[in-house]
């Protein structure tokens, strides 16, 4: 199989290129793709560089571009690959080595949303009771592993990474305004009511389509539009 | 090589669970601390943990006891945890899981509003009675919402994090850790991050063997600096094979499927935990379940081409109660099986998952050696937890259920009996050049071989050595033959070469450093496991396939240098009886 990948090593390369590596797949038992980069990097060039770690799809270290797409390369099967299969970093943001980004403003924006349960009441001596229906409204919003597939995949994100909140973090902001057991719905809606935190958001749905975990981070950012509304905010 | 000097008062290695609790118990206390992780530290093993957590709530049975809780514990230890170390997590369990919750844990809910509680592995009410519903989950993620949680937490409480940095050595100082050497991963700058105290919190190294449901980071890093340092590890025979890893992948399906009442089946369809434990049948303890397993595949009565696996039936439960309760491992089973549960059985084989031994240490998370006279001394200047620590809470089996309790009690003891610590005047220790030059010698190896065998070469003949001779079967024939070939790796380990020497985010030098960490691993347990004339939880031998309290009644104790030792077990709880020895259901 062909793989063709992205390279750029800072220390001795003047600009990126893209280099092709041709790997017997079948010899080396690959069936996802970081099972092929895995088997390039031991076999073919041990300066291939990109992250990895649980290779189960819930750490989200090995986000990629793969065909044009952005997704977890320990959960793409091969074989719904077509060849040559090229593969970059995430897109728009700095690139560090080969395949590995600088993530640093992607987590400045989770921080933004003041990602931790805010309860401005003692807390009880035992659980705070949420019945199954409130403790419903959270999933589809928790189960985020921050990939940055979304947040890379997005238009307005890449034109303001610095401003918009983009759809990872707007999935979590909503994930706490969601939260029975948070009392600062109010403060974290008006957080976000300048021009670019969410209202960057156009609607493209991207974030919708590449998301390996099946979010919708689009259907959280409306809900927090029509929050505002409600609210008058 | 000259090195810049960072002063804090504590620096916590490892940003899984262990350790972010840890950091979050220091974080308010004013004191300077900070958290070095190879990975950004959602990216570590504890996110993959599944099933949930351990606390006799009583959500769901009415009633609870803390104590029923700890007398399970012990029963799957085999007698090797220590009794005033399992009081004291199973004491402090349900306060810990509240913490959890007001932090902001998503559990799932029972109908009157509660933390959500199912049935696990080895879990009883009154003493060995009927099925308890103990374990405390999020869905089928629980280690997911728990290290985002305690990571969210941090976030708030502004912890100075060291994002993908790696711990190349502990610097050791005549009068104990006086800090650790640290890498910056994407730029290659070397840090001498000197401390009043180091808290390990490095997790498992599940990669000595070649089917693991760890995750690839999971590569001994604590183990290979503790023993550098001149410090022992102790239990290191004791390696927990899970009974449902994928076939093939490898990857995790929680015992809580069949908490949620899943069973394992044969090529016949026969339910075959009825035959080895009749009592608690599917949800026995791990070790038991897979070597029924094995025997199972052993004696022919495996599924496949093969005959090489068994079967987890879950179709019977319906889509309703998959969904709810299971929606992750249904993904996993589609995404790595290549089946959907709520139509057909998922290939299973018992997988390396989880080891019980570690570094030695009492229940406040301070780190022990021995002296020469074979008594426990404590380390100054350092402190471990979670799984790279042995309280020991687990003894020779781990409970389902017992490690995610065992990182946030323990990560918040290590942080707790610090901050006392330093109130009563811990200081520094002061490391001398050679202290801070001494802990540079493997990276200087690294970074000066230039042709030699590739990291991949020796570490894959070293999974393979351990998953061929340290397996879940063990006999003094296949772990000789082991010990031979892992002894002569070792040597050829010294002449390994890696080609990429730049340092800009050089993954190959991490590799590199990490399989050093991985041998010293992989020894400490051949060795460890050779010695061991007996068969107890997870060490089980074909040729002493009895447990032999007269004389193997305690932990074992492994230094670099070869050196073995033995401790006594804590047979002493506080404030209940000890709980005494008896047979378990095999």
């Amino acid at each position: 199989m062909r793989f063709s990948i992205y390279r750029y090593n800072p220390e001795k390369d003047t600009k990126p290129y893209m280099q092709d590596f041709d790997l017997d797949v079948v010899e080396h038992s690959c069936f996802m793709v970081l099972d092929a980069l895995m088997a390039i990097k031991n076999n073919l060039d041990d300066t291939v560089t990109f992250r990895r770690s649980c290779r189960e799809g819930v750490c989200g270290s090995d986000g990629m571009n793969i065909n044009g797409k952005n997704r977890l390369a320990c959960t793409t099967h091969l074989s719904t690959l077509s060849e040559p299969i090229v593969i970059r970093p995430l897109p728009a943001m700095p690139v560090v080595r080969d395949l590995v980004i600088d993530m640093t403003q992607f987590y400045q924006q989770y921080e933004k949303i003041k990602p931790y349960l805010q309860n401005s009441e003692p807390a009880p001596a035992k659980e705070r009771l949420q019945s199954p229906e409130e403790r419903a409204k959270l999933d589809g919003l928790y189960e985020c592993i921050l990939c940055a597939c979304c947040s890379t995949a997005c238009p307005s994100f890449w034109w303001n990474p610095d401003k918009y909140v983009g759809p990872a973090g707007l999935l979590q902001a909503y994930r706490f305004i969601s939260d029975s057991r948070d009392t600062e719905q109010k403060d974290r809606l008006a957080d976000l009511t300048d021009p670019f935190s969410v209202f960057r958001c156009r609607g493209i749905m991207n974030c919708i389509d590449v998301c390996p975990k099946g979010l919708n981070p689009l259907k959280a950012i409306n809900h927090i539009k029509e929050l505002m509304l409600d609210e008058g905010i | 090589m000259t090195v810049a000097t960072h002063t804090f008062d504590a620096i916590i290695v490892g940003g899984g669970g262990a350790g972010l609790r840890a950091s979050l118990e220091l974080a308010q206390s004013g004191l300077r601390t900070a958290v070095i992780s190879k990975v950004f530290p959602t990216r570590s093993h504890t996110v993959s943990a599944q099933g949930g957590v351990n606390a006799a709530l009583g959500n769901m049975d009415g009633h609870d006891d803390w104590r029923w809780h700890m007398y399970d514990t012990v029963m799957g230890s085999d007698f090797l945890g220590d009794q005033d170390a399992i009081e004291y997590m199973c004491k402090q369990a349900p306060e810990s899981i509240y913490e959890l919750e007001h932090m902001g844990l998503p559990f799932s809910r029972t109908e009157a509003g509660k933390i959500y509680q199912r049935a696990f592995g080895g879990q009883t009410r009154h003493f060995g009675g009927e099925l308890a519903h103990r374990t405390c989950c999020a869905e089928d993620r629980t280690g997911h919402a728990m290290l985002h949680t305690l990571y969210q937490k941090n976030i708030e409480a502004k912890t100075q994090f060291f994002n993908e940095w790696f711990a190349i050595d502990l610097v050791r100082a005549n009068a104990g850790i006086a800090g650790v050497m640290a890498m910056c991963i994407e730029t290659g700058e070397v840090v001498f991050l000197k401390s009043r105290a180091t808290i390990l919190a490095t997790g498992g190294a599940g990669r000595i063997f070649q089917a693991t449901t760890n995750a690839h980071i999971n590569t001994g890093d604590g183990f290979g600096m503790a023993l550098r340092a001149g410090l022992p590890l102790q239990d290191m025979e004791f390696w927990q094979f899970h009974p449902t890893g994928i076939y093939g992948a490898g990857v995790l399906i929680t015992e809580g499927s069949r908490g949620e009442g899943g069973y394992l089946v044969n090529k016949s369809g026969e339910r075959y935990m009825e035959r080895y434990a009749p009592h608690l049948k599917d949800l026995a303890c791990r070790d038991v379940v897979a070597r029924s397993s094995i025997i199972e595949v052993r004696e022919g009565r495996g599924v496949g081409p093969q005959g090489d696996h068994v079967l987890l039936k879950l179709d019977h439960l319906g889509e309703e109660v998959i969904n709810k309760r299971l929606p992750g491992i249904r993904d996993l089973a589609i995404t790595f099986a290549g089946v959907d549960p709520i139509k057909d059985p998922i290939p299973v084989i018992p997988t390396c998952h989880y080891l019980m031994g570690g570094i030695p240490t009492n229940i406040h998370g301070q780190a022990l050696t021995m002296d020469e006279n074979g008594q426990d001394k404590i380390v100054q200047g350092l402190y471990a937890a979670g799984e790279c620590a042995c309280v020991s809470v687990h003894g020779a089996n781990r409970l389902g259920a017992n490690s995610l309790l065992d990182l946030i009690v323990f990560g918040r003891a290590a942080g707790k009996h610090f901050q006392q610590s330093v109130r009563e005047g811990l200081d520094f220790c002061e490391a001398t050049r050679d202290d801070i030059d001494h802990a540079l010698q493997r990276l200087r190896r690294w970074n000066e071989n230039e042709k030699g065998e590739s990291v991949d070469t020796i570490r894959s003949e070293l999974q393979k050595v351990m998953q061929t001779d340290f397996g879940v079967f063990r006999t003094a024939e296949h772990m000789s033959e082991g010990f031979k070939k892992l002894s002569l790796l070792r040597d050829r380990l010294t002449h390994a070469a890696i080609k990429d020497k730049s340092n800009q985010f050089n993954t190959s030098r991490i590799e590199a450093l990490e399989l050093d960490n991985l041998m010293a691993t992989a020894l400490s347990t051949a060795y460890l496991a050779n010695e061991r004339t007996e068969s107890r939880g997870a060490h089980a031998r074909y040729d002493f396939p009895e447990r032999d309290d007269q004389h193997w009644l305690k932990h074992s104790i492994y230094f670099e240098n070869g050196r073995i030792a033995f401790r006594s077990i804590n047979m002493k709880p506080s404030e209940v009886e000890p709980i005494k020895l008896q047979a378990r259901e095999q």
